[in-house]
């Protein structure tokens, strides 16, 4: 095929090169790019159940004994009185007494399930709005400092506000739960959609996605790591916010939940009491982060290749 | 059927469209008829902002079918040239005319998109241009033929070789059907071995599908080596100063002698550009 000359040449001489005709093997044969693809991917081999219970199960659990047996140290060393310092096998006795008349595990549903479906509202409301204060530049300028400061101030503080507007009923502990939980999502979806490499968009240009199409295929994915971040902080938040709620707003149509068990302890100077409540409450905040939080991070990264599955 | 960007600031005999089929200018005397896969730049310059311009006055034509290469030193405007044609862009002066469906790019990294497999990056691909979902598997299989990665469909994209990744790239941007496919230095970052296997991947399948490509490179040998014609271009701004013809029809091969001369002589050249600029 003759080449035209372009217009924008200035007095340019064409060259031709004459190409060698006769009949070669040529290069990209399937069976050359086969190898060259097996070459340079490396097989990744998978742990065994061993190594893996080794190098993730057993670290942690050393640690908790550790903590129990420095716990009954303090205790035989007779620092403080029992009634102020049960030792762990007091809680112990405590803990199977609560189960066994049903107040703790009414207790942590209640909390579980406040704690849950606030949650859950405040992803419901934290996404849409995130995803308007990242991409829509006015918007962001106007409320960005706003959203910022309410994830630094305490939400304990909206419950004094929270009871005089809605009285002791669970929609004080949603508010309050929503105004710890909200901006943090917020937060983590902006800072998701910054960290958003900008070829990313440019792909999604040349590959004709609407506006809306290049948020739910583009965006939105790319930016799921920091999400999730936000969303974890955002659980952190509700839960905390629950607890501040439940302890200070008893009564009513609260309901019995961990911080009322708390307060419960406190007011009858029951230090076992209080033990087993703040036993109860950092459990629950452990098995979610492990069973809810973890894996579904570690999916989400593995799969982009961030982090090795493990 | 030849769609338009015209600039707003553009004050020269701006029509707003060109009719479709339009005649192309007169070449050597030889009146050919714009079809298919025309690219046509006209007196197009782009600077940003108050800025000096990065491309000034260029004029392009390029025929249907054909593959040329773009060549320069850093600066000379290569991929705002390509960002112009793939309509990311409005230049400040001049037009830029492509085929209705417009053009294809490919990027120098991989850009494809990390959380999804290699053949859902083809999928949604396939999704954007808007083939309905009973199409799309069979379609996803026929273009991981089509670039020799049968098979590798569920590889995620980490899991993929550079050249690996290049080739889903290259598959996902003939995917979305456009009669241009424009390449910015598609091949720079790759391990010569696997270089010189895509050039031949890509010339088998520009053979094959009849595709326009617009190849952008710093890479002169690289340049012969694909182009039916090469277009080396000045840098600050970026003009087309020189051109040449390389037959195409017969295997070349990088190491070819052919090659070698004419790459000896385009570097000679591009090495007189980038001197202009020490005084």
């Amino acid at each position: 095929m003759p080449a035209e000359p372009s217009a924008g040449t200035s007095g340019a001489g064409s060259t031709a090169v004459a190409a060698t005709s006769d009949k070669r093997p040529t290069i990209g044969d399937g069976g050359l790019e086969a190898g060259l693809d097996v070459l340079s991917t490396e097989p990744v081999a998978e742990p065994g159940l061993s190594t893996r219970w080794r190098k993730r199960l057993l670290p942690p659990l050393v640690a908790l004994v550790l903590v129990v047996v420095v716990w009954q140290l303090v205790v035989l060393a007779g620092v403080q009185p029992r009634y102020v310092l049960p030792s762990p096998l007091d809680v112990w006795y405590t803990i199977k007494e609560r189960i066994a008349d049903g107040s703790l595990p009414t207790a942590v549903l209640t909390s579980i399930e406040r704690g849950g479906v606030g949650f859950v509202a405040a992803v419901l409301i934290g996404t849409p709005l995130g995803l308007l204060v990242a991409r829509v530049r006015p918007v962001r300028t106007a409320v960005g400092p706003l959203i910022s400061g309410l994830q630094v101030l305490p939400s304990v503080a909206w419950v004094p506000a929270a009871i005089l507007w809605f009285g002791l009923s669970d929609a004080t502990a949603y508010f309050v739960i929503l105004m710890g939980a909200v901006p943090s999502i917020i937060n983590g979806l902006v800072s998701g959609v910054d960290q958003v490499p900008p070829l990313f968009p440019r792909v999604g240009a040349v590959l004709g996605a609407s506006r809306w199409a290049l948020v739910r295929h583009v965006i939105l994915p790319a930016a799921l790591p920091g999400y999730l971040a936000g969303l974890r902080q955002g659980w952190a938040f509700s839960w905390r916010s629950l607890m501040a709620a439940e302890i200070i707003a008893i009564g009513g149509e609260m309901g019995f939940g961990l911080g009322a068990l708390l307060q419960q302890g406190r007011d009858l100077s029951d230090m076992q009491v209080v033990m087993v409540a703040i036993l109860a409450i950092l459990a629950v905040g452990i098995a979610v982060e492990l069973c809810v939080f973890a894996p579904i991070e570690r999916g989400v990264l593995a799969r982009r290749g961030l982090a090795r599955a493990s | 059927m030849t769609a338009t960007r015209t600039s707003t600031s553009a004050g020269t005999e701006g029509a707003p469209h060109v009719a479709s089929a339009a005649p192309a200018p007169t070449s050597g005397g030889a009146p050919q008829v714009v079809s298919g896969g025309a690219v046509r730049l006209r007196g197009v310059s782009k600077a940003y902002g108050r800025g000096p311009a990065v491309l000034d006055t260029v004029d392009l034509d390029v025929a249907p079918g054909s593959f040329v290469c773009l060549l320069g030193a850093s600066g000379c405007g290569k991929s705002t040239l390509l960002s112009l044609v793939a309509g990311l862009e409005r230049p400040t002066v001049g037009t830029v005319e492509v085929p209705s469906s417009g053009a294809a790019l490919m990027f120098q990294e991989s850009a494809l998109f990390p959380w999804l497999t290699a053949a859902g990056n083809l999928d949604l691909a396939l999704k954007l241009r808007g083939v309905p979902r009973r199409e799309r598997p069979a379609e996803v299989e026929r273009l991981l033929d089509l670039v020799r990665l049968t098979g590798a469909g569920g590889k995620r994209v980490h899991e993929l070789s550079g050249g690996m990744r290049q080739r889903v790239a290259l598959a996902r941007a003939l995917g979305q059907q456009r009669s241009v496919l424009l390449m910015d230095e598609p091949f720079a970052a790759l391990d010569a071995i696997t270089r010189d296997v895509l050039h031949s991947e890509l010339e088998r399948i520009w053979r094959e599908t009849g595709t326009t490509v617009v190849f952008v490179t710093h890479n002169v040998r690289e340049a012969v080596r694909l182009g039916e014609r090469v277009l080396l271009m000045s840098s600050r701004p970026g003009r087309i100063v020189r051109e040449w013809a390389v037959d195409a029809s017969g295997s070349r091969r990088i190491e070819d002698a052919a090659v070698a001369a004419l790459s000896i002589e385009i570097t000679d050249h591009l090495r007189e550009e980038i001197r202009r600029h020490a005084r």
